[in-house]
């Protein structure tokens, strides 16, 4: 069997560049940059030729697509595994506790192999033009280098710490761009914030780690996957009774697994970071906050699915903090006025779509559907959703300004990214034949099939996402004729560079929806046949169109529907357009509960009672030093006296003793 | 010719050893203090050569320790001397309760 021996040059490659732009950057500013892209070009070819062979080539063995190890280190080993003969019919093996550096392919990660290397790929061509003239160039390419290692090494993990780890690195690459512009009061307020929750998140994953690699007695996937849903299997008897607050330790150890997802993945309610994001570059935001990382949640609960398939509970709650979250960021954006802002909720409620899809599927067979949708979704959605965010790039670059009323009517001034966002916007939107559609019928459908009230409740979000996704649109390149300001008056649109991943990026929104995606990935590894609903895809269609249809009547012109509107809407409208007051909660709970109640009496019993004892001891032996100090006089004479008294004393003591 | 009782030659060494022992004392000329010591270790030398050739006839050890310490008082004084020297330059003086700078 092929095992992709060249597999492993896709992470190195961009480790490579990495240090080398990071090292030596800041003297060849501009190679740098050109560097980082023709590595990631390297790396996307890689990619590309094994994802090739990988679905086409490699044979399949009972219909389904085999996981292959192409590498495999032991590093840290904890217990050795054995292999104990058969248990309830089914060979199981016990220990085998070990942290490995493992690469994995599978489907999951060969198709996300794709979705990061063509997005990088295309940011770092359009960073060439959008960061030109930057003074930290270099840096940022390096950082980018980073990034796209990172993640490629989290989806080609084949060993749940190793993932762990570069998850980590990734948070640490997102903090550095979100952080770039580090002048920026408000840039450096959203990296740490964004660092915190993540982090914050991040701790619920761990302990979930050790709680499943405790019961599984392992940490690689296969190992955990294989003993955790084999039937009858003692590793389930064990983990399954009743725990911890009548939740089995599986429930817990799956639930703390999402949190981090949920984290990464700006889920409700660990979403406040993702908004603030938007502080970073551009580019960074098409990269990281739409296209890859903010996947990785879904990616880690796609990766555990056969697990977390086997406990239900978990399940649930996976469906309805998506459903939850793919709402109330589409109700939110309808309300934001600055354009980056709009695209990251929109991003978190599309992500909520693909939590949900995997909430709602079933394992076997086409029961699974819900599972490919999801990855079909974050398929397509990395491409639309980096083609808004580079494109609303583009606007901001030409017009220096975030803000939407600073925009409008600027159709004639930027022919082609009116073009490619207009496409995008109908992808998003979930009208055929492009893209966005086919996937996003095919989540509909799965939820459909499984629980109606996520199913009306996605239909809504389709409206909702339709609605704004248009209002957006229409504020940016229609509404009112532009007001050239006199930086933009000379300008033309964009260089090449910036638009070349435009137009690649329309092109690949159009026809990525044709790939029989169920074929290729599904949580059992066969190929599913789905039929086309024509019912459900009229109703999702018709959802989208009427969205729409309420953008164009509202924002096609200039005119004071929309703001009548918000203004019978009152508090519902306010308290959307303020984020239903998430960020003032959150402030609540850490300044005013957890910095006055917790925090304040620690550091009172800190700096009263432990420096206190300190400050005691330290105070009593300098009175006790002050005190003895005269002893030392200098004088020669009064030395030799204490000497001769000590040696006379010493002489009796011992004549005493020993007489 | 009858044998001096070692009492007698312990006397003159304990005698000696607190000659030595007031003159450092009361003495403030460093160089003086320094002739003081010497007078002390020679006190020693006497006591060594007494009990070795009292009690050990038969060993050397007690001998050779005199020897031993001669010759390093020899060294110790071309050293102290050389101190003393230096103190001179810097204080201007050799007087034991003038250089009193070494305190807290």
């Amino acid at each position: 069997m092929n095992i992709f021996p060249y597999i492993s040059l896709v992470l190195i490659i961009p480790l490579t560049v990495f240090l080398v732009t990071g090292i030596f950057g800041k003297r060849f500013q501009q190679l740098s940059g050109i560097l980082g892209t023709l590595g990631l070009f390297a790396a996307a070819c890689i990619s590309y030729l094994c994802a090739y062979q990988y679905f086409f080539e490699t044979e399949k063995i009972n219909a389904v697509y085999q996981t292959i190890i192409s590498f495999k280190h032991t590093w840290l080993q904890f217990t050795v595994a054995n292999i104990l003969p058969l248990q309830g019919g089914v060979p199981e093996g016990r220990g085998g506790l070990s942290i490995d550096f493992t690469i994995m392919l599978d489907p999951i990660s060969v198709m996300m192999l794709v979705v990061i290397t063509t997005v990088s790929l295309m940011v770092h061509i359009y960073s060439l033009g959008y960061m030109h003239g930057e003074e930290r160039y270099a840096t940022y390419f390096s950082f980018l280098s980073l990034f796209t290692f990172s993640m490629l090494g989290l989806v080609l993990a084949g060993n749940i710490f190793q993932l762990y780890m570069f998850w980590e690195l990734v948070g640490v690459s997102s903090f550095l761009l979100i952080g770039y512009y580090f002048d920026k009061p408000s840039a450096v307020a959203a990296a740490k914030k964004a660092f915190i929750v993540t982090r914050f998140a991040d701790l619920g994953f761990l302990a979930g780690i050790l709680l499943l690699s405790y019961y599984a007695e392992s940490l690689d996937f296969q190992t955990i996957i294989l003993r955790m849903t084999t039937e009858n299997s003692s590793f389930i008897t064990s983990a399954s009774s009743p725990s911890f607050i009548g939740a089995s330790a599986i429930t817990w150890a799956l639930t703390l697994i999402f949190i981090g997802g949920a984290g990464k993945s700006a889920m409700f309610p660990l979403h406040i970071w993702l908004p603030d994001a938007m502080e970073g570059p551009t580019p960074v935001s098409a990269l990281i906050h739409a296209a890859t990382m903010v996947v990785a949640g879904v990616f880690l609960v796609a990766r555990l699915f056969p697990v977390f398939h086997n406990v239900p509970v978990t399940l649930e709650i996976v469906s309805y903090v998506g459903i939850f979250s793919a709402f109330f960021a589409a109700v939110i954006a309808c309300t934001q006025t600055d354009i980056k802002r709009v695209l990251a909720y929109s991003t978190m409620s599309q992500i909520g779509y693909m939590m949900f899809a995997l909430g709602v599927s079933g394992f076997k067979g086409n029961e699974g559907e819900g599972f490919s949708a999801s990855m079909f979704h974050l398929f397509t959605h990395a491409m639309f959703k980096a083609l808004l965010f580079l494109a609303a790039g583009a606007v901001i670059h030409y017009v220096h300004s975030n803000e939407m009323k600073d925009m409008g009517g600027l159709r004639k001034k930027m022919p082609v990214t009116n073009a490619v966002f207009l496409i995008a916007c109908l992808a998003i939107s979930g009208v055929p034949p492009l893209s966005g559609f086919f996937s996003k019928e095919e989540i509909l459908t799965a939820a459909f099939n499984h629980n109606i009230i996520i199913y009306i409740f996605g239909l809504l979000t389709a409206c909702l996402t339709a609605f704004y996704m248009f209002r957006l649109y229409l504020s940016i390149f229609w509404n009112k004729t532009f007001e050239s300001h006199h930086h933009a008056e000379h300008k033309s649109e964009a260089p090449f560079s910036m638009l070349f991943p435009l137009i690649f990026l329309a092109i690949a929104t159009i026809v990525v929806g044709f790939i029989p995606f169920t074929h290729f990935i599904s949580p059992d590894g066969t190929s599913i046949e789905t039929e086309f609903h024509f019912n459900l895809a009229t109703i999702a269609v018709s959802a989208g169109l009427l969205g729409i249809a309420i953008a164009l009547f509202l924002y096609t012109k200039q005119n004071v529907r929309a703001e009548n509107i918000s203004r019978s809407l009152g508090g519902i409208y306010q308290s959307a357009y303020k984020k239903f007051y998430v960020d003032e909660v959150y402030l609540f709970i850490t300044k005013d509960i957890i910095f006055n109640l917790i925090s304040r009496p620690a550091a009172w019993i800190d700096k009263n009672m432990v420096d206190g004892l300190m400050k005691l001891i330290a105070g009593v032996s300098e009175m006790f030093s002050e005190a003895i100090k005269p002893i030392q006089s200098g004088k020669i004479a009064d030395y030799v006296m204490w000497f001769f008294a000590g040696v006379i004393l010493l002489s009796v003591f011992a004549v005493y003793i020993f007489s | 010719m009858t044998e001096i009782p070692y009492t007698h030659i312990l006397f003159v060494s304990t005698a000696l050893f607190f000659i030595g022992a007031f003159g450092f004392l009361t003495r403030r000329n460093a160089i003086t203090m320094l002739m003081a010591v010497e007078l002390m270790l020679n006190s020693v030398n006497i006591n060594y050569v007494v009990f070795n050739k009292y009690f050990y006839a038969d060993k050397l050890e007690g001998f050779f320790f005199s020897i031993f310490i001669i010759t390093i008082a020899a060294a110790e004084a071309a050293v102290a001397i050389a101190i003393i020297i230096n103190i001179y330059r810097k204080f201007k003086s050799i007087d034991a309760n003038e250089i009193d700078s070494l305190k807290f």
